[in-house]
């Protein structure tokens, strides 16, 4: 279980050393994009005009303040409160996100499934667990909104943000084929009958 | 007593915005004893990371979450209270609107269809507004409960049969926690609808799971069934955030409704860890804001 400072992008080489139970805390830049961002992107044909290669993105819709363009926030939106949501509903959308646009890291919660695993053994990506509806310290990781696109899909819209020091978070999918929520999963299925058991539960 | 309206609007909106920051005593008593019981080093980690944001969110008045939930309003209208009870929920939905506005915070709320966002956190039928009634006499109150996407999206119903009996119920209570692993953010509390038609066995898993913890169902059969499940559910080891561990849910609570002869019904809703609910209550002495 090692820990790595990651400054954004990094390379495939960089996700590739990561296994599950390492941290990894990130520097510098974040995308935030949710499900009508992604079905927006890979459904309706719409581009973002942002480089997401070797970046990083965290499922999140975020709340936020219009403040109108500033130095303190460029895009015109100041961070009220910035947290992650549940991943799984997202799950067709880490290959494209790979392939069309070469990110490396998926932040979530809840994890994701058979589909981005094979996406992240392929290509070469992780994704890391972040704690969901921890947002409040979530936002004191987050300096600024540097800028926003695909904007009229607010709150859903895609965000840069620029981050200090965000995690540390846990690899919780890496590209060997290492889940922790599979084996979780598999750990707490092979308990059902005992905990049926004493339920006085007789037959299942 | 006669329900002032620009008061209720105006703690209808104050209502959701301290849902959102301030967590329930019993919430972070029910951390606190999870995690004094936790064994596991991940997921210990990680129930003090839950823990030290609650702190945050007090410290920097900001949001537990980013998820401000479908906002609901239970009210419960006492005896002697004397209202316009149309108006009383536009009030209430005048004042979510402007929470929304005002704060301002993220609407989560879109068109089933059309998907499209007012911003206003309302469209049509939300925000839900239960309407009630009780014996306390010169009281009225207001819950106010935003209830997240996450845990939402794992409601489950089963039509069970009665020839399975209570070993269905059970059975599917645990099916349910499995199915849900981390999607849910837990640790939760786990809501059980036991009994009832499909619509009302599915809204009292609502009830149970947004009951403050500690408290136990009224019905003595509920009573046992919930003390039960809460004494198995955290052997499944799913853990908070679905990462492994002990801390699977606060509590599992349990509410009943009388069945049909050929029914069975039970229903599973949970909440998350950000247990968030907020309390008016409008007596003659005044306004009070609690729990």
């Amino acid at each position: 279980m090692a820990h790595y400072d990651f400054h954004m992008p990094v390379t495939e080489e960089a996700v590739r050393k990561l296994r599950v139970n390492d941290t990894v805390t990130l520097h510098d830049t974040l995308f935030g994009i949710r499900d009508a961002t992604q079905i927006h992107m890979f459904d309706r044909g719409r581009k973002t005009r942002f480089d997401l290669k070797g970046h990083a993105v965290i499922h999140t819709a975020p709340n936020v303040k219009w403040v109108g363009e500033t130095e303190a926030a460029p895009a015109g939106y100041e961070p009220i409160c910035i947290g992650t949501t549940t991943s799984a509903r997202m799950e067709r959308f880490t290959r494209p996100l790979m392939e069309q646009y070469g990110v490396r890291i998926i932040i979530g919660k809840g994890g994701l499934f058979e589909a981005s695993q094979k996406a992240f053994t392929e290509l070469g990506g992780v994704y890391l667990a972040i704690i969901g509806g921890a947002a409040a310290l979530e936002t004191t990781w987050i300096e600024k909104i540097e800028e926003v696109d695909l904007d009229d899909l607010n709150p859903e819209s895609l965000w840069k943000f620029r981050i200090r020091g965000f995690g540390p978070l846990l690899v919780a999918m890496d590209s060997h084929g290492g889940n922790l929520y599979t084996q979780v999963n598999k750990t707490a299925r092979s308990k059902r009958a005992a905990v049926l058991a004493a339920l006085g539960v007789k037959s299942t | 007593m006669k329900a002032d309206l620009k008061a209720v609007e105006e703690a209808a909106k104050e209502l959701y915005i301290r849902s959102l920051k301030l967590l329930p005593p019993d919430i972070k008593d029910g951390f606190a004893r999870l995690d004094r019981a936790e064994t596991d080093a991940t997921a210990k980690t990680i129930l003090g990371t839950m823990i030290r944001n609650i702190a945050v969110a007090e410290d920097t008045r900001n949001l537990l979450c980013q998820d401000t939930g479908i906002p609901i309003y239970n009210v419960v209208i006492g005896r002697g209270i004397e209202v316009d009870g149309h108006a009383l929920k536009q009030a209430i939905r005048t004042g979510c609107e402007r929470a929304t506005r005002e704060h301002p915070l993220r609407s989560s709320v879109v068109h089933p269809v059309t998907r499209k966002n007012e911003h206003t956190s309302c469209g049509r039928h939300v925000p839900v507004i239960n309407i009630d009634f009780s014996d306390r006499a010169e009281t009225l109150e207001i819950e106010m409960i935003p209830k997240g996407s996450g845990s939402e999206n794992n409601s489950f119903l089963k039509m069970a049969i009665p020839a399975d009996g209570i070993d269905a119920v059970k059975t599917f209570v645990v099916d349910c926690v499995l199915e849900a692993g981390g999607k849910t953010c837990p640790p939760t509390i786990v809501g059980v609808g036991v009994g009832g038609t499909a619509d009302l066995c599915v809204h009292l898993s609502k009830v149970a799971a947004t009951r403050p913890l500690g408290s136990r169902c009224e019905d003595p059969e509920g009573a046992k069934l919930e003390a039960e499940l809460s004494a198995v559910v955290n052997s499944l080891g799913v853990g908070p955030q679905g990462l492994g561990g002990d801390a699977t849910a606060f509590a599992v609570h349990v509410e009943t409704a009388a069945t049909h002869i050929t029914m069975n019904p039970v229903a599973v809703n949970m909440q998350c860890h950000s247990a968030r609910r907020a309390r008016a209550t409008f007596t003659p002495q005044g306004l009070s804001y609690g729990y």
